[in-house]
């Protein structure tokens, strides 16, 4: 790929196109031989009080060529499972052409000013990189290929490479990246911005599918986890906040604590106001966590619960149904005139949607180590998806300077949007505080769901008017969230691009607030994996009323191809949804799962739905039985994705997709936490159920590779999973599930 | 209390108190982080390791009914013939996500495949459903104990 093609990226979400023109590459000699290549980011180069810094004073580390020829590539973001420690190695092994059995895969430590943003989120890992780590490791072998010319005396254009070789072919001889790497350490590195870029056709890393790089030590138990770590001299703490939402401690019973076995100490906390932030509670510490966590069923504290002890499910769920029947309190869009059409459409379809409260449920609770030194230093060790948020609520709660605090990033057992936030980092950083020793703070499970940061719960008044030839001409949805004042609350709000908006004449999204103090944030496809729910199960109500095939509606829906929006977001300029690919994927989806070509016997259905979130493009078909006591199993699920290019490593890739789609069904299926007098009811997995191996439905996952920009997968297949199975269900009992989680009871047909 | 139990073919002595989960022993006492906390309740299955070479749930599992019953936990599961295959049949499926309930899966499996060589779906299923992995990577976990097992790994239940 000629440099030119940089030009033909604006299409890229972030700033990879404006980044690579401003990096730049520095070359050194690696500690015990060898070439160490640094990718230098002054875009991100910020020093440790913010201001930007004129001067690479740190670099990136992301290659490492030995002289045995063992190539370490460093990847920057947390992994959390979506696989970024293996994609991003491959990624930049792809371009420095090296055999990916030499090469070894690390973490990078937390260095913003080095590595620029490092988090895991919003799918966004592979789109704001890909870019740039092509051009890391093109650079690498050019600076290799430069080396061998020299050492050779010949032009550089009469060399190549092979996997960890330069390769003069016209006096046929070799030279290994190791024997070359001092040299290459010497050379000026060329301008990222031109180095050339392999074709794309001559990918082989790319594509392949690699195993992920911590998988050997997984299988063997190697402790690797956040909850694993282990310092010298640390005690064990567990840290018990007031069940209702930012309440105060008053007082406890901490003198008859302190008495019991293995404890150390107990003293309560004093928070703030931040729900995601650091809480009032009472910490225990003991000589080991199980006595910590045993001594909690002692402790008895009084709290000042504050107003939001009135909060209960069914008092939302009343508020809702006040505000549903009023006008909404804020516009999101509007288009034409909905009255109107609704007055004269032939056929009106009107019905509510009502989805939960959910939590993160993380296998791996919630845990953080950290001391708090008595020199005022503070050494922290965390599973965290977003370490910038992690520093920036620790110096903020204790008044620190980023200079002052040392964060790890360990592997994280499951992220999901819940490590976002970094609550219980700083719960640890306070009791280690207390202590003056280092401790190893770690939730219990209760307290996980309990305190979780949840996907907020929404309620959905959707009216539409349907032709005489069963086109929409009217949608509206009245959208009844959780926030203040008709703003909608973290993780809670909706769009003006949701589906069907500009694919419909006259359109009305609408928004109002019911006031809450809950902690909410972003879940795993935030917003989508709920709107996609109630948007795509009411087009399939509409269908019906059109008494037209689902597909065949939804294609309708669609509309002929036309090209697609250009927006401004916050992670700058991004092509908005595109008709024609969904289209594409809604297509092939019928085609794979024999959609309308099968007979199904009673008590089975096939659902259909199509979502388009984090820039992916995915349709899926859902198979579900339903018992005659409204048991619902699911039998297979059929999923079409369009994420661009490549699918950088199809082993994780497909991982991703099953798991986001059975992740989705698995919360329909049956999990919210409800709340009672300001309280999360639930407390385990008995009462939060996760879906189990004799729930798995088969999966079959496809992919349409297209000629547009790389995007990520670890979210976009979860939101059409949930209505695709809700839409089956429908066609197997003539039974609409308008409300999440699926009730047995009301599928019951004996 | 002072308790010796066997755990990995060595005898090993802690002091604790007697309702003290095998767990937390494993983990804060020897050392042994593989297993893993999940629920506290047996309802996870990430705590999963053999006695007598029956898969059984550490976290509820206190020290004083351990005895001196042999205990493998996963740090040790492949120096057995089937625990070997199966990390190997893990890794070549490309298993994992997070990971994080993974050893405890690896246990549940071997302890299937220990009893019954060659698993059939339904197998699989009453013997892994105690085990819940939150990123849901249970099609490729079906494949690899069939590939462990040496049978086709397709998923060729009916629907």
């Amino acid at each position: 790929m000629a440099p030119r093609d940089l030009d033909r990226a604006p299409r890229s979400p972030g700033k990879t196109d404006g980044v690579s023109r401003r990096a730049f590459i520095t070359a050194s000699a690696a500690v015990g031989g060898g070439l160490m290549l640094d990718l230098s980011l002054p875009l991100y180069a910020r020093s440790s009080e913010g201001a930007l810094s004129r001067t690479p004073a740190t670099l990136n580390a992301y290659i490492r060529i030995a002289p045995d020829n063992i190539v370490t590539l460093i990847a920057k973001n947390p992994e959390i499972g979506q696989g970024i420690k293996t994609t991003f190695p491959m990624i930049i092994a792809e371009e420095l052409d090296v055999d990916w059995n030499n090469v070894r895969a690390e973490s990078a430590p937390y260095d913003p000013r080095a590595y620029g943003a490092q988090f895991a989120g919003g799918s966004l890992s592979v789109p704001m990189n890909f870019e740039m780590l092509r051009r890391a490791g093109a650079a690498g072998r050019q600076m290799l290929i430069t080396a061998a010319a020299r050492l050779w005396n010949v032009p550089a254009s009469e060399l190549t490479t092979e996997p960890g070789v330069v390769v003069h072919k016209a006096r046929n001889r070799k030279i290994t990246y190791g024997q070359l790497a001092e040299v290459a350490a010497r050379v000026p590195p060329p301008d990222l911005g031109k180095v050339p870029l392999k074709d794309e056709k001559d990918f082989r890393i790319i594509g392949q599918f690699i195993g992920g790089v911590d998988s050997p030590r997984i299988v063997k138990g190697e402790p690797i986890f956040g909850i694993d770590v282990s310092v010298p001299g640390m005690r064990y703490a567990v840290f018990e906040k007031c069940p209702v939402y930012g309440g105060k401690f008053v007082s406890a019973n901490l003198d008859e604590i302190r008495k019991l076995p293995g404890v150390r100490a107990a003293f309560p906390v004093k928070g703030g106001d931040d729900l995601a932030g650091l809480l009032d509670g009472v910490a225990i510490v003991a000589d080991k966590w199980w006595q910590a966590n045993k001594a909690l069923e002692k402790l008895q504290v009084q709290w000042d619960e504050g107003p939001s002890a009135s909060h209960s499910t069914e008092g939302f769920a009343k508020a809702a149904a006040e505000l549903g029947k009023q006008p909404a309190g804020h516009t999101i869009k509007k288009e034409g005139d909905v009255d109107a059409a609704l007055a004269s459409a032939a056929k009106v379809v009107e019905a509510s949607y009502e989805y939960p409260f959910i939590a993160h449920a993380t296998l791996e609770p919630m845990n953080t180590t950290a001391h708090y030194r008595k020199d005022g230093k503070v050494e922290i060790w965390s599973p965290t998806q977003l370490p910038q948020q992690a520093m920036g609520l620790v110096t903020k709660t204790f008044g620190l300077k980023e200079s002052d605090v040392t964060l790890h990033m360990t592997r994280v057992g499951g992220g999901f949007g819940r490590r976002l936030s970094s609550d219980f980092i700083v719960e640890a950083v306070a009791i280690s505080k207390e202590i003056g020793e280092p401790v190893k703070l770690v939730w219990n499970r209760r307290q996980d769901l309990q305190h979780d940061i949840y996907r907020p719960g929404g309620f959905h008044f959707f009216k539409a008017g349907l032709d005489a030839q069963g086109k929409v001409v009217a949608f509206r949805d009245h959208f009844v969230t959780f926030g203040e004042d008709n703003k909608a609350g973290n993780s809670a709000d909706m769009g003006p691009t949701e589906f069907p908006a500009t694919f419909v004449p006259n359109l009305d999204l609408g928004l109002s607030t019911i006031s809450y103090r809950i902690p909410t944030g972003p879940l795993r496809a935030p917003q989508s994996n709920a709107l996609a729910f109630a948007f795509q199960s009411f087009i399939d109500e509409l269908a019906y009323a059109a008494g037209k095939d689902p597909y065949e509606f939804r294609l309708e829906l669609l509309g002929e191809p036309r090209p697609p929006e250009v927006l401004q977001t916050r992670f700058g300029t991004q092509v908005g949804f595109d008709n024609a690919r969904m289209r594409d994927v809604l297509k092939a989806v019928a085609e794979r799962s024999g959609w309308g070509k099968t007979q199904l016997p009673k008590g089975v259905g096939r659902g259909i739905a199509f979502y388009y979130s984090h820039q992916g493009y995915f349709a899926e078909v859902v198979q579900a039985r339903v018992s005659p006591v409204g048991e619902v199993r699911v039998d297979k699920v059929w999923i079409v994705g369009d994420v661009g290019k490549h699918i950088i490593n199809p082993a994780g890739g497909i991982n991703q997709v099953e798991g986001a789609a059975i992740d989705g069904i698995s919360g329909a299926l049956g999990q919210k936490i409800t709340f009672t007098r300001g309280r999360a009811v639930q407390t385990n997995f008995h009462e939060y159920p996760l879906l189990r191996m004799s729930q798995a439905p088969q999966m079959d996952v496809h992919f349409l590779q297209t000629d547009h920009p790389t995007t990520g997968l670890g979210e976009p297949a979860l939101p059409p999973a949930v209505p695709a199975l809700t839409n089956a269900i429908f066609a197997a009992t003539g039974k609409r599930v308008r409300r999440l989680p699926i009730d047995p009871a009301e599928l019951r047909s004996a | 209390m002072s308790y010796t139990i066997n755990v990995n073919g060595q005898s090993r002595t802690v002091d604790v108190e007697g309702d003290t989960p095998l767990l937390w022993v494993l983990r804060d006492e020897l050392d042994l982080k593989g297993s893993k906390f999940g629920c506290g309740m047996g309802l996870c299955g990430a705590c999963t390791v053999h006695i007598n070479g029956q898969p059984i749930r550490s976290c509820v599992t206190p020290i004083s009914a351990v005895g001196e019953q042999p205990v493998t936990t996963i740090e040790a599961i492949g120096e057995t013939e089937i625990g070997k295959k199966v990390q190997e049949a893990w890794l070549k499926a490309d298993v994992m996500q997070c990971g994080y309930c993974q050893a405890g899966q690896i246990m549940s499996a071997c302890a299937l495949l220990e009893k019954t060589p060659q698993p059939t779906d339904k197998d699989i299923d009453a013997a892994m459903s105690g085990n819940i992995c939150r990123c849901c990577t249970y099609t490729r976990i079906r494949a690899a104990i069939k590939d462990a097992a040496g049978l086709p790994t397709a998923d060729t239940r009916e629907v």
